[in-house]
């Protein structure tokens, strides 16, 4: 197993202990009686969570692509499963993310949740177990138990505490996401016996499959995982789920569900199904464009705080997705850092969402105006957290959309134009929604609500550090990417790398314009590590008008 | 003349106890003074034990060579002893549900627990049979007690038309069964397994009568595992009979009728695999899309389950038109986990009360998770497994279903299986959401009004080690896939 560097550290089974510690706070909760002792125990199993996982980028080394903090046992004898985890620099964030977004879920549940509260911390509990297990797991089949595990506890999020629609919706996102992942299923069966019987991700993301195969593999894939993020034809299900649901339960599903989608297209398509990808890539890159602007135009037409801020995730998942598939470091890194910003932008924003229902119980746009006055804390965390949902400079998200822009301006000038009018379409809806809700007169709703308190200040705080620090210096953020999702592109060209010691007669590559000359080399962030230079050939195909060299550095058309 | 030697008896010791405690059972009933009938109950279960431990330590038939018994009409093998042991649980489960239950119904007769060890022991006849006829016999005795148990609320119109209905489509089907077996005999001239394996392969390929008569059986059989187009007994008697009898039915003559099935499949018609196959494919996919489309429409719960136990045969089915060793295995496991989650619901179906009857509609179920939450909770794991969601068993068993089938080059047969179970998660997340979602109504006539639930320290284990079971094999199936692969039937 030289792809898993077993853990070493001084914690043992750390791994393993972050996904098991939420299902231990669960039992705990058998023994108390209370429902504050309840809450406490929730919060506090999730915040020593969190604690736990910060030794994962304490003791993280960025300098490989190698799985860290390895555990790997024996499951089922036959077929062979393993209990494999750990984790690299794709999924370090997001496990990171889980576990800060879980207290702060608990938090915000304190007050809002009045009926059944232990269910509900349960129901937060698990969920936490399953996504840490999704984002950790190394095995597919054991992916694939998180995966599907994870659907019951947010149904019940959805269905039991939810608004007026809560049934409806939660039955939809439950189908929606039950058919999406039983074709997944299929089709990780279908890898074990066609990539060498075995279930082991590393191992199944080495083998060569043939092309046919791996264009049903890739719609398979592509179903599932679309439905997840959502992509522009599957997101129906987004903002009815996002509009009934409580409000922890649209922090967990905006900031973490949405992310297991994309990095299920990072972690599985790409490297497993390089030709697919390659062949395939066109009609995702079409679909990403029309939901940046599909999910931005609709989001200008809602008049509820909630629905806005649900299509806004449509069209900003739509850049994860387009970084994801113009397949270059920018763009990928980019969709990366943007994942992780959409977990911390747009999970304040529905925090900012819950905040204001629970004063003034309505989500419509129109009865909360002027909140600058009664409440200028909210107002404040509101205009921050707006402001780096649109992409402003100094905010996280211009970091990430910024990388992802850059990566699509490589693959094609015309799609990084047409996409880059969904940033702006965002400052409209996002600056128009402000100013309906912050600014101008109040309205009998709003007039007499309190500002935020400290417990309160306390869920969004966290939130917006991490905006300003993400978008002032990101260095640390981007660092442990590096090795690791320049490792899914040495995967990617295997393939080609195969052909060429065939030997096989190929078409001379004629790049469709000759290559510009090599830019100066001005590396956008300083501490950049060069990545691992490729061979000319294996990037042809995925990016054949790209010179070697740009892959980590950016153009000088690009202010 | 053959004379029965020692070893033969041993070989049938398990299915001695059983019938020998039936019958003991009868003749005690007149001599125990009522208020003692209890004793009855546990000696049943003592019997049970018994018959447990003889096929697990005592015969030691998990290991070896299968050995022939009577002449070889009999087999004491690994793969009958899997079934045995696993009839033997769920025989051992029904008698602490309906100890539970027919007290409820007013109809706690000692007969009912002589009648479960009576089909069982035809159920152990049936799954360890070499030949056509005494499997036939192990059927026929199994259902026999089956007839008389779905009528055992003889006082009432429905029980006694299912009780009726299942009586007298069970023996045109038995018939049938019947026929096709002569039809076997008079091309190969044997009623052993063996013998009409050998006999197949001296004849040439495409024989009519084998082919009618290999119809014929895949009828019989398909009527006892309630496949599409011989399941139309099936929502009927499951929702007349008493609901301990359906749980039985549903659960532990399913279960006998598919290893009696995969037996005579691969062990005599194996030679017509070619022939079969895409007839049972046909059944299966029929039998996955009709059960899992009219669950959705079900009102009644037992009629639901009924419903999706005709699914659940489509599942399995497919473990045994993939006809390999795997397949095999996979039935086996299939049928092992869905017992216990099958069990696991009816159990909750006995427990609802509404008045004085049982509250089987779905509408009494809403508002569950308020008026007992541990009751709705095992529901909510037996629904989320029965969909085959992890972590529970109900997913590990469709895991190995569709490993079968995709590694039998079957995909699209696997692709449909899964766009059906996706169809099923609607029906029983519809019970979750009655459960969980909505309020119990508080006025006469709104749904859940005035049910209540009855637990009793017997369903209450029950329900302990059903979920436990569904939980476990769902985390750790390891032990059950080995001794379902160690079980597996030598292939020739």
């Amino acid at each position: 197993m030289t792809d898993i560097i077993l853990n070493t550290t001084p914690l043992p089974h750390l791994l393993t202990l972050l996904i098991l510690l939420p299902l231990a706070g669960v039992a705990m909760m058998a023994f108390v009686k209370e429902e504050t002792a309840v809450k406490h125990v929730a919060f506090w199993t999730a915040a020593l969570e969190f604690i736990l996982s910060l030794p994962l980028y304490l003791w993280f080394d960025p300098a490989t692509h190698r799985m860290q903090f390895g555990e790997v046992v024996q499951w089922i004898s036959i077929p062979p499963v393993r209990y494999a985890v750990g984790i690299d620099g794709i999924s370090l964030w997001l496990v990171l993310l889980t576990t800060l977004l879980m207290p702060i879920c608990v938090v915000c549940s304190w007050t809002a949740i009045t009926s059944r509260v232990r269910e509900f911390m349960i129901t937060l509990l698990v969920m936490e177990t399953t996504l840490v297990g999704v984002f950790c797991s190394l095995n597919f089949v054991l992916f694939y138990v998180f995966w599907e595990a994870m659907l019951i506890p947010m149904y019940l999020l959805i269905g039991v505490w939810g608004g007026p629609h809560r049934i409806y919706a939660a039955i939809k996102f439950f189908l929606y996401t039950l058919a999406g992942s039983l074709l997944l299923l299929v089709s990780i069966i279908v890898l074990y016996f066609q990539g060498g019987h075995t279930f082991d991700i590393l191992v199944l993301s080495r083998a060569h499959y043939g092309e046919t195969l791996q264009a049903w593999l890739f719609w398979a894939f592509f179903i599932a995982f679309a439905v997840k993020v959502p992509m522009f034809p599957f997101h129906t299900w987004l903002p009815d789920a996002h509009v009934e649901a409580p409000t922890a339960g649209s922090v967990i599903l905006a900031s973490i569900l949405l992310k297991m989608g994309a990095y299920g297209f990072l972690r599985f398509s790409l490297p497993m199904l390089p030709d697919a990808v390659g062949r395939f890539k066109p009609v995702i890159l079409a679909l990403s464009v029309i939901a940046i602007l599909y999910g931005a135009y609709m989001a200008l037409a809602q008049s509820d705080f909630k629905k806005l801020i649900a299509y806004s995730s449509v069209s900003h998942m739509g850049f994860v997705t387009l970084g994801i598939f113009v397949l270059n470091t920018q763009g990928v890194e980019g969709a990366l850092l943007q994942m992780l910003n959409h977990g911390i932008t747009t999970g304040g924003l529905f925090l900012c969402v819950g905040l204001i229902y629970e004063r003034t119980h309505s989500r419509i746009l129109a009865d909360n105006g002027g909140l600058s006055k009664p409440m200028p804390r909210y107002a404040t965390c509101l205009v921050i957290l707006a402001l780096s949902s649109l992409g402003l400079p100094g905010t996280n998200s211009f970091i990430g959309e910024f990388l992802v822009l850059v990566g699509s301006f490589l693959y094609s000038k015309a799609i990084a134009v047409v996409a880059a009018l969904g940033v702006i379409l965002a400052a409209v809806y996002l600056l128009w929604m402000v100013q309906r809700v912050a600014f101008g007169a109040t309205t009998e709703k709003t007039a007499r609500v309190t500002d935020l308190n400290w417990c309160e200040m306390s869920t969004l705080a966290p939130l917006i550090v991490l905006v300003f620090w993400i978008g002032v210096f990101p260095n640390p953020f981007l660092k442990p990417m590096h090795a690791s999702i320049a490792h899914v592109f040495t995967t990617m060209a295997r393939g080609e790398q195969a052909h060429s010691t065939l030997d096989l007669p190929r078409p001379p590559q004629t790049p469709s314009h000759p290559p510009a000359p090599t830019p100066p080399r001005r590396s956008l962030f300083p501490a950049h590590p060069p990545a691992p230079s490729l061979p000319r050939q294996a990037l042809g195909p995925l990016d054949a008008s790209l010179p070697v060299g740009a892959l980590n550095t950016v153009p000088s058309v690009l202010p | 003349m053959t004379v029965v030697s020692r070893a033969d008896l041993l070989a049938i010791l398990p299915e001695l106890l059983v019938m020998t405690g039936g019958c003991l059972l009868l003749v005690l009933d007149p001599l125990t003074p009522p208020h003692r009938k209890e004793w009855l109950t546990y000696l049943s279960l003592a019997t049970l034990g018994a018959a447990f431990v003889a096929d697990y330590w005592f015969i030691g038939a998990f290991t070896g060579a299968p050995r022939p018994a009577f002449s070889g009409l009999y087999v004491l093998d690994a793969y009958g002893t899997f079934w045995k042991l696993l009839l033997i649980g769920i025989s051992a489960l029904t008698v602490l549900l309906a100890k539970a239950h027919l007290k409820l119904e007013e109809i706690d007769l000692p007969e009912f627990y002589a009648l479960i060890l009576l089909s069982l022991s035809g159920m152990m006849v049936m799954v360890s049979g070499a030949d056509l006829l005494v499997i036939y016999l192990g059927l026929e005795l199994m259902s026999l007690c089956l007839y008389v148990m779905a009528g055992f609320k003889r006082y009432e119109l429905r029980p006694l038309e299912a009780a009726a209905k299942y009586f007298i489509l069970g023996s045109f089907s038995s018939g049938i069964l019947l026929y096709g077996i002569s039809l076997l005999f008079g091309r190969t001239g044997s009623t052993t397994l063996a013998g009409i394996r050998e006999g197949i392969a001296g004849l040439p390929a495409g024989d009519p009568i084998l082919m009618v008569a290999m119809s014929l059986l895949v009828v019989g059989f398909g009527f006892k595992v309630a496949a599409v187009p011989f399941h139309m007994w099936t929502p009927d008697v499951y929702e007349g009979s008493p609901t301990s009898v359906t749980a039985y039915m549903a659960v532990a003559s399913k279960a006998a009728s598919f290893a009696a099935f995969v037996r005579v499949f691969l062990g005599a018609l194996g030679g017509l695999k070619e022939d079969w196959q895409l007839l049972l494919v046909a059944i299966s996919v029929a039998t996955m899309i009709l059960g899992n489309v009219v669950a959705i429409v079900q009102t009644n719960i037992k009629r639901m389950l009924a419903y999706s136990s005709i699914a659940h045969a489509g599942y399995a089915l497919i473990g045994l038109a993939v006809a390999d060793a795997f397949g095999t295995a996979s039935v086996m496991l299939y049928l092992a986990i869905y017992a216990f989650m099958n069990l696991g619901a009816f159990t909750v179906v006995t427990m609802l009360r509404r008045g004085g009857l049982e509250g089987d509609e779905i509408d009494d179920y809403t508002g569950l998770a308020k008026r007992n939450k541990w009751a709705a909770l095992v529901m909510l794991l037996f629904m989320i497994s029965l969909a085959g969601i992890p972590p529970t068993g109900g997913f590990i068993a469709k895991f190995y279903i569709f490993m079968a089938a995709v590694g039998a080059d079957m995909t699209s047969l696997a692709v449909l299986a899964v766009i059906f179970a996706a169809v099923s998660a609607y029906f029983y997340l519809r019970v979750v959401m009655v459960m969980y979602m909505r309020d119990p109504g508080e006025a006469v006539g709104t749904p859940g009004y005035g049910v209540r639930v009855v637990a009793s320290p017997a369903t209450i284990a029950v329900l302990l080690v059903a979920s436990a079971a569904v939980l476990i094999l769902g985390i750790f199936p390891d032990p059950l896939v080995k001794a379902a692969q160690s079980a597996i039937l030598p292939l020739k």
